[in-house]
């Protein structure tokens, strides 16, 4: 990622490191109060870590051991409603477990930050790489953002508390099984005085243990209140759009790597198509971007690092100044199509704006997708943006026929 | 005021909020709950015979509302706004000091 102009210098901590421990790492220096969670393949590693900074006396974190991910949601919820700053980490099967206290997380307004090791739902049981497990949370009220490298698994988790705090809505930073969480990295850490600069004690809108003003949280609300506090959290999250995008800035301003789009894009302006996607995926694309570039193809990318809130506005602007645009979706929704595919075409219905638009289904369950593949589906597209006429709206990509 | 709660009870407000601005940002009671009467929910009560209570308090330990609570004079009463007539009470009495009765409403 590129320098911002005029940020600030610092020494950075260089350390080689998988993506779990990049997590580990980032709640650390994030002072993280309490940490609930399950083990689970292939995110255990990350509170393997976080239990031993505690150990070595390097982090003052309370660490619930539970017997599932339900309870470590739980008992991660009950932490956040008395004000601490709380964080857990799980994958696929474990996510899915959590999926009523994910609502419940969101629906309390508590800025819970959980990295989710994107791993594919079985059966066939599997333990590698595919994102239906997040994108099934899709609707929980959860932000979530999707990481490219460890560099911004760290990243994210430092700018996902801090978006969290703000409006208090809880945060899901999203990596790849094994691609990312295994696999080691150099990652530039941020110096503690500076993250603790960025990113202040957390102030909460309410607390359970002040005593003098007592709340009781989760009461009932009858059909003539629930509906408004529905609206409330939609409004909040249209509300961390902005803040996202100033907190990306910020972040960029201190330590020279720049979130402040919610959708990170390539060569945009002189392209006829663009590939779309999420996550580390998309490294592979920006690699095959640059190749197929010399070759002469008129291509770019477009990497969604925000999934929710979704950033409407920016789908629409790409949309406006392309021919076609690849969803490359490593991810399914049975009975419809990938689900990345959905929402970015379902945000140009009203915009009048209409690229050709098809949708690949790519790397499930660990699929390798490389460099190749992506100059083959660019060849794919280069014919359907000539010819004018698109063969299939969904390819099953990697399908053994 | 003889209950559970005395005082607190009577100064507990309901807030209706009229607009959606108006409504806390999370879904939070403001205050206290004191003035969810759970005792709405009762088909059963239980009612207490002085005569045969021996002040063990095992009912006041295991009422899970709580609306049990201990008089002046150490003997138990029951707060009917928060009794939700589960008889837990009256089974665990260790000398059936408690029965229930249904109520006509
Ligand atoms: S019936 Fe249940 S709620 Fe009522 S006083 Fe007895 S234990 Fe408490
Ligand atoms: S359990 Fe029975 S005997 Fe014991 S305090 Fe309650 S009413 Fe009295």
């Amino acid at each position: 990622m590129e320098k911002v102009a005029g940020s600030v210098e610092y020494k950075p901590i260089k350390k080689v490191v998988s993506g779990n421990y990049a997590a580990a790492y980032a709640a650390l220096h994030a002072r993280v109060q309490v940490v609930a969670a399950y083990p689970i393949t292939p995110q255990t590693s990350i509170i393997e870590k976080i239990a031993e900074f505690i150990a070595n006396g390097e982090a003052d974190i309370q660490y619930i051991p539970v017997e599932s991910e339900h309870s470590a949601m739980a008992a991660c919820i009950g932490a956040s409603a008395t004000g601490a700053r709380v964080f857990t980490a799980t994958s696929a099967q474990g996510l899915a477990l959590m999926h009523e206290m994910l609502h419940w997380a969101a629906g309390a307004r508590l800025p819970i930050v959980m990295v989710d090791v994107n791993r594919a739902m079985a059966p066939p049981w599997s333990v590698w790489d595919d994102q239906t497990d997040s994108l099934a949370q899709r609707d929980t009220g959860w932000m979530q953002f999707y990481a490219e490298n460890n560099q911004e698994v760290y990243d994210g988790v430092l700018m996902a508390f801090k978006v969290a705090e703000t409006v208090n809505v809880p945060a899901m930073v999203v990596e790849s099984a094994f691609i990312l969480s295994h696999t080691y990295e150099l990652v530039e850490m941020i110096p503690q005085e500076l993250v603790d600069e960025f990113l202040p004690p957390r102030k909460p809108l309410y607390t359970l243990t002040d005593f003098d003003n007592p709340i009781a949280v989760g009461a009932l609300a009858t059909p003539a209140d629930y509906y408004e506090f529905r609206y409330k959290l939609a409004k909040a999250h249209e509300e961390a759009k902005k803040v996202i995008k100033d907190v990306g800035r910020e972040f960029g301003e201190r330590f020279g790597r720049d979130y402040s789009e919610m959708i990170e894009k390539g060569y945009i302006d002189d392209a006829d198509f663009v590939f779309m996607g999420m996550g580390s995926l998309m490294g592979t694309v920006k690699e095959a971007v640059e190749l197929l570039r010399k070759e002469g193809y008129k291509v770019g990318y477009a990497k969604v690092r925000w999934f929710r809130p979704f950033p409407r506005e920016e789908v629409v602007e790409i949309a406006e100044s392309v021919k076609g645009i690849a969803v490359l979706d490593r991810n399914f929704s049975f009975g419809q199509e990938g689900i990345l595919f959905t929402e970015a075409k379902g945000v140009l219905y009203n915009e009048g704006v209409r690229p050709i638009m098809k949708n690949y289904i790519v790397g499930l369950g660990g699929r390798d997708f490389t460099v190749k593949d992506a100059k083959i589906i660019a060849e794919d597209m280069k014919k359907i943006i000539e010819s004018g006429k698109l063969d299939r709206e969904i390819e099953w990509y990697h399908l053994k026929r | 005021m003889n209950t559970l709660f005395g005082k607190m009870k009577e100064e507990a407000k309901v807030i209706s909020p009229k607009s959606v601005d108006e409504y806390p940002e999370a879904p939070v009671s403001l205050g206290t709950t004191l003035i969810n009467f759970t005792g709405d929910w009762r088909t059963f009560m239980p009612v207490i015979d002085e005569s045969k209570c021996v002040k063990c308090y095992i009912c006041w330990k295991f009422c899970p509302e709580p609306a049990i609570y201990i008089k002046e004079d150490g003997f138990v009463a029951i707060d009917y706004d928060y009794c939700k007539g589960c008889g837990i009470c009256a089974n665990e009495c260790p000398t059936k000091a408690i029965t229930m009765v249904r109520e006509e409403k």
